[in-house]
Order: C-alpha cells, then structure tokens, then sequence
C-alpha cells in the first residue's frame, strides 16, 4: 500500500513513526515519511528529519524521507491528493496528567478532509 | 501547558468538605476529600461497574487492572480528590492533577446517581478543596456535544480558554496569582499546602 506517514515531532508522532516504519518493512508498503511544520513540538524539523532517517536506516526499508514546509494538514493532504496515497498515518493524540486523550489539531484537520483512509496510532 | 488561559477573575468562596445533602432522589451524599486509602477499594468498584458511554477522551479506562492503575496516578499526594459517598458507596469522584503551575479536573458520576444534582455538588467541594489548599488555576477539557458539562462548568465559573479543538478547553482561577516581586512562585506554595495534609 502506498502510505504517507506525517510526523511533526510530538511523542505521539515518533510512535507513529516507529510503528509504520516497522508495518512497512512487513507488509512491503510504499512508504513517505513527511516532515511537518508543528509549532506545539519542542524538536525542531532538522532532528526530526534525523530520527526518521535513522528509523528507515535501521528497518532496512526503502522509504522516502522528506521535509514539508507550511501548514501541515493541508500540506499532506495536498500531497496524498496529488501523488496517489492510499493510506496517511498520524500520531494518535497527545495524553494530559490526568489520562486524557486529545487530538492534535493536525489529525483532526486531516481527518475531516482527507479523502483517503487516516490512521492514528495509539 | 503554560500558555492555557484563565479568567481574570478569581472565582467565589466554594464551601470547603466535608459536606451533606440531599440529592434530587431523596438519597443522603456526603462529600470528602480522599485522604489515606480510605474508600480506595470503593473507588475501584465505581469505576469497574461506570457505563462505558460515559467515558470521556479515555478515561476512565476500562478493565480493573488498568482502573487501578489510572487510580494510583491520580490518587497521587500531588493531586486532591473529593468523593461523593452515598452510604458505603461512591456514587461520584472529582480529582485535580496537577500541570505545570496549574492542576487539571476531571469528574465522574456513576450512571445510577446522574441527573440527581451530585455533580455540581461534588465539583464545588472539590474546588472548595482545592481552594482552601491554595491551588490557582484549573483547567479541563470537555467534548462538545456534552452539553450538560458544559453548561455545569459554565454555571461553576469556568471560562471557554480554546474553543478550536473537538474539545473545548476551560479555565478558572481559584486564588489569585503571587504578587510579582514576591520570592515565592505559586506553585510551590500551592504544592507544599497539598502535601501538608
């Protein structure tokens, strides 16, 4: 399947990245991994590029890497749009002191316009 | 999470537990702050018997074993939590946990005792509570659609702080902010007040 995997930095988004990089190398998907603008992360693009590079690298997987500038939901859906994705994988949502799940307001974007299928990993 | 907002304004003198009355069923309620490990077990079978419906972002979480675990995290000596008794049973819970330089709330009802008037009784003697301990700022998150939350937070005090998420986020201010200038942050205040119990 032909998955675009869109990470910001947050510690949901690294979770995502580790498990789709890991489905990836299972089931043999076609995988871009999107580096996107999140002004909630405290880890700038440049080591989140880093990380998921050394993510692809460890995997063995041939995986595109990329950075995307500007606002990051409609930017990746601009690109699954464009470029034929079946699938984008978002990180599931940050967890408050209290146990609370909230949605990052880049899932919830692409989740009300994204015409492919979205997933987020918990 | 620093950059939450609040109101201006600190909120009314909420009367501080324990306290009792009636509720719109005729039953007899006692709010109590949760001290110890007194109703612990009690807490558990609330939790392990709430309508899964009710649930909200996630919690509470379902399973014993999970419950148990959610609980020794919020049951924290950081946190303050407030039981509504009915009997030898919890017909409610509220708890403050704390966030940076403010503390986060959240409050449950089993089903069989909703709609009775308990909630706005158990969150009023929470932040009771919690004012008298010398906390500052509260703030929640509460699904849109749950419009009878909301409006108790409204009724409360609370003051919509985000409203561009699913969830809207509300703020209030329990006691006002150190005066700048002065050595002592808030929250160490605040803390040390907590654990003094």
């Amino acid at each position: 399947m032909k998955v675009l995997c869109g990470i910001g930095g947050s510690d949901d988004s690294f979770r995502a990245l580790d498990r789709t990089v890991e489905r990836a190398a299972v089931a043999n998907d076609d995988l871009t991994i999107a580096v996107v603008d999140n002004e909630d992360s405290s880890v700038s693009p440049d080591k989140v590029l880093d990380r998921a590079e050394s993510a692809v690298d460890e995997a063995g997987i041939d995986a595109e890497v990329r950075r995307v500038e500007g606002d990051p939901g409609s930017r990746l859906i601009e690109i699954a749009e464009t470029e034929g994705f079946e699938e984008i994988v978002l990180g599931g949502g940050h967890t408050s002191p209290m146990g609370k799940i909230t949605i990052g307001s880049i899932a919830e974007f692409v989740l009300l316009n994204a015409k492919t299928s979205v997933t987020l990993v918990r | 999470m620093s950059d939450r907002g609040y109101p201006e304004a600190v909120a009314d003198e909420f009367i501080v537990p324990p306290t009792e009355f009636t509720d719109r069923e005729g039953r007899t309620v006692e709010i109590r702050p949760f001290e110890g490990e007194e109703g612990y077990e009690a807490l558990v079978e609330m939790y392990d018997a709430f309508d899964p419906a009710d649930r909200a972002q996630g919690i509470p979480p379902g399973g014993e074993k999970r419950i148990r675990e959610w609980l020794d995290a919020i049951l924290g000596d950081d946190c303050l939590n407030v039981i509504a008794w009915c009997g030898d049973e919890v017909a409610g819970h509220a708890t403050l946990v704390p966030d940076g330089d403010a503390y986060e709330l959240a409050i449950f009802v089993h089903q069989e005792y909703q709609r009775a008037g308990i909630g706005t009784q158990l969150i009023r003697g929470l932040l009771g509570h919690g004012q008298s301990e010398g906390i500052r700022k509260v703030w929640l998150t509460v699904e849109r659609w749950n419009r009878a939350a909301v409006s108790l937070y409204k009724k409360i005090g609370f003051e919509t702080s985000d409203a561009e998420s699913f969830e809207l986020e509300m703020g209030l201010r329990l006691n006002p902010d150190a005066n700048s200038g002065d050595d002592s942050d808030g929250r160490d205040d605040a803390d040390s007040d907590a654990n003094d119990e």
